[in-house]
């Protein structure tokens, strides 16, 4: 009993002062979703494999929306997006209070010229 | 004869993880009858199956519970995959094998730690929690979720472990089986844990079996009751012996678990000596149309999935016979006679997940 | 592994007891009962386990007629029945510990057996009813 004081006194707490230090993650953790806009074209095959119901694509506005909180981070987006733009980056989002829109909106498609 | 009360018991009580409501009929300090109430968290996942696409829908089984969120996904998948007749690569198998036993050993350090937590033994109860975080970590770098894997899909499984990761798992398993070591010790000799535990909510060997009640529960009390024994997945490659105890009280429910600790680190290292090279994912095509059922074993118990499809892309029904409410009839029998001090003990060694009885 | 086929035995409702009685009498456990709906039409199975075996007979079923209950043989089987009573609306006569429509809070009665269930989006702030 006595090493186990001894041990504990010498290395201090075994927890993290989450949330402001910052969580420990490991290179594949699911932490949060991101896009890169340009690649997308906004044919929904997120919306419609996401089994949380978490995002809305507009073709027409080119907008792309994602409610984090609703967000499971299961990564089936992002194995079904054909232009890989989705992608599942390690850290985790900051605590909040309140539900978490992300709207991107697309570049304009660039006019293809005439021949 | 003295006057009988009701005390009500759940759904927030400090030793109590999840949400139960009991109607105890207590006659001076004595329960003299339980009468179990859920329906507190009841999501309806089972009703939602007829909504989503089936390989989307292997996210939500897993997330039936929280503890035991891996074993929910991989039975879903294997009776998805039986009413396809696809057969998965031999691989995606043991690699199921080994992260349903990690996910086995986190669930029973937690109960362990809340058990611990229950008889006021909270020291316990942090060092229980300390070497599950071990595991977690584990889970962690080889899946990406700490308690939500993900990793299951029908066909197989997403994420391959590489040699060099499995010789790493390989060589924190003497590590954890030091601790597994001395938690067992404290478990087995404490004088608190025994005092609190040892010949209280007995289920004797006939009752247990009468009542159908299932996993540590029915294993507490002379029944070598385990679907592991089946041989399903990978488990007919890797030894498996049941741990079974006959005292069919308190401690030894507690001791069948502790017990399961080592089992798991066993078959981690059996899988890992045996685990084929090849592939981990079929591609799957076309719609289920059949039904079957799907019998697996979650840290709680044996878990039910059954699926019923008509060749859409939705399946017709869902069901999951989940082990906590197999054990609701034992509690209620362990529960008639104890003192009122003991309910939260009794109440916690079927290891209730209330989130997995009512989906 | 691919795993043997499962056979489901469909049996008429007035033979149920007894063959409940004579599983008992082998010495079965009691795995589970559930119940699916396809169509207009119920079925209710029931799931025996010896020595690593599970046996399933199916019943038809409305939600007019009662089912008997086989709480008296196994007394194991009120959770089970309560929760198809509650959820699918299926009665059941002479359940040990009946319930009667309180084992599941539900907000809707019978959530699983009728067809009145829509799917409704809600944002997360707006207030569940």
């Amino acid at each position: 009993m006595a090493l186990n004081v001894l041990k504990n006194l010498i290395k201090g707490p075994a927890t993290i002062r989450y949330p402001y230090q910052p969580a420990k993650v490991t290179p594949v953790t699911r932490g949060h979703l991101v896009i890169n806009i340009e690649n997308c074209i906004f044919c929904g095959l997120c919306r419609m494999h996401c089994p949380a119901d978490a995002i809305e694509v507009n073709k027409q506005e080119r907008t792309w929306q994602l409610n984090q909180f609703q967000c499971i981070i299961c990564g089936n987006c992002v194995s079904y997006c054909p232009k890989d733009c989705l992608s599942i980056k390690q850290t985790y989002l900051p605590p909040s209070a309140s539900a978490t829109y992300v709207t991107i909106t697309g570049p304009e498609p660039e006019t293809k010229e005439n021949p | 004869m003295s006057k009988k009360i009701i005390v009500p018991f759940g759904p927030q009580h400090p030793v109590l993880p999840e949400p139960i409501h009991l109607d105890l009929v207590l006659e001076d300090e004595r329960v003299i009858e339980a009468i179990p109430s859920i329906g507190y968290v009841h999501r309806g996942l089972e009703k939602l199956v007829e909504k989503r696409d089936y390989k989307d829908y292997v996210f939500i089984s897993e997330r039936i519970c929280g503890i035991c969120s891996f074993i929910h996904g991989a039975t879903y998948c294997q009776a998805v995959e039986q009413v396809m007749g696809v057969e998965i690569p031999r691989r995606a198998e043991f690699l199921r094998a080994i992260w349903s036993e990690y996910s086995r050993m986190h669930s029973h350090l937690l109960w362990l730690g809340c058990f611990a937590d229950s008889m006021g033994y909270e020291n316990l109860f942090m060092d229980c929690w300390k070497v599950r975080e071990k595991i977690l970590d584990v889970l962690e770098r080889t899946t990406g979720g700490r308690v939500i894997q993900g990793v299951n899909r029908v066909g197989g499984v997403s994420r391959d472990m590489d040699k060099e990761e499995l010789n790493r798992i390989k060589s924190e398993i003497p590590g954890l089986r030091a601790d597994y070591v001395e938690l067992t010790r404290i478990f087995d000799e404490d004088l608190t844990v025994q005092s609190r535990t040892k010949g209280i909510g007995m289920l004797p060997k006939d009752t247990a079996w009468e009542l159908g009640a299932v996993g540590p529960t029915i294993r507490g009390s002379g029944h070598a009751v385990d679907a592991r024994m089946t041989g399903y997945g990978a488990y007919d490659e890797l030894d498996f012996k049941p741990v079974v105890r006959t005292e069919g009280d308190c401690h030894a429910r507690c001791m069948v678990r502790t017990g399961e600790l080592f089992t798991s680190l066993d078959l981690i290292e059996n899988a890992i000596d045996r685990i084929p090279e090849g592939d981990i994912i079929v591609p799957v095509k076309g719609n289920p149309s059949g039904e079957y059922y799907a019998q697996t074993e979650q840290p709680r118990g044996e878990v039910i999935h059954y699926v019923k499809a008509n060749g859409k892309k939705n399946l017709l029904r869902h069901r999951v016979r989940t082990p906590t409410l197999a054990n609701v009839p034992a509690l209620v029998q362990m529960l008639a006679g104890c003192e009122l001090a003991d309910v939260p003990v009794i109440v916690l060694t079927i290891d209730p997940c209330i989130g997995c009885m009512e989906r | 592994m691919k795993q043997p086929d499962q056979k489901v035995e469909t049996i008429q409702v007035e033979e149920l007891i007894h063959r409940v009685h004579s599983f008992h009498d082998d010495g079965y456990r009691l795995v589970q009962i559930s119940c699916a709906q396809e169509g207009d039409a119920f079925e209710v199975t029931y799931s025996f386990d010896k020595n690593l075996s599970i046996s399933h007979i199916r019943i038809p079923a409305t939600p007019e007629n009662p089912i008997p209950s086989i709480s008296k043989i196994y007394l194991a089987s009120f959770v089970y029945e309560n929760e198809i009573a509650d959820l699918f609306g299926i009665p059941f006569s002479g359940i040990a510990i009946d319930y009667k429509g309180t084992f599941f809070r539900t907000s809707v009665p019978h959530p699983f057996g009728t067809s009145q269930i829509t799917v409704v989006k809600k944002k997360p702030e707006e207030q569940h009813e």
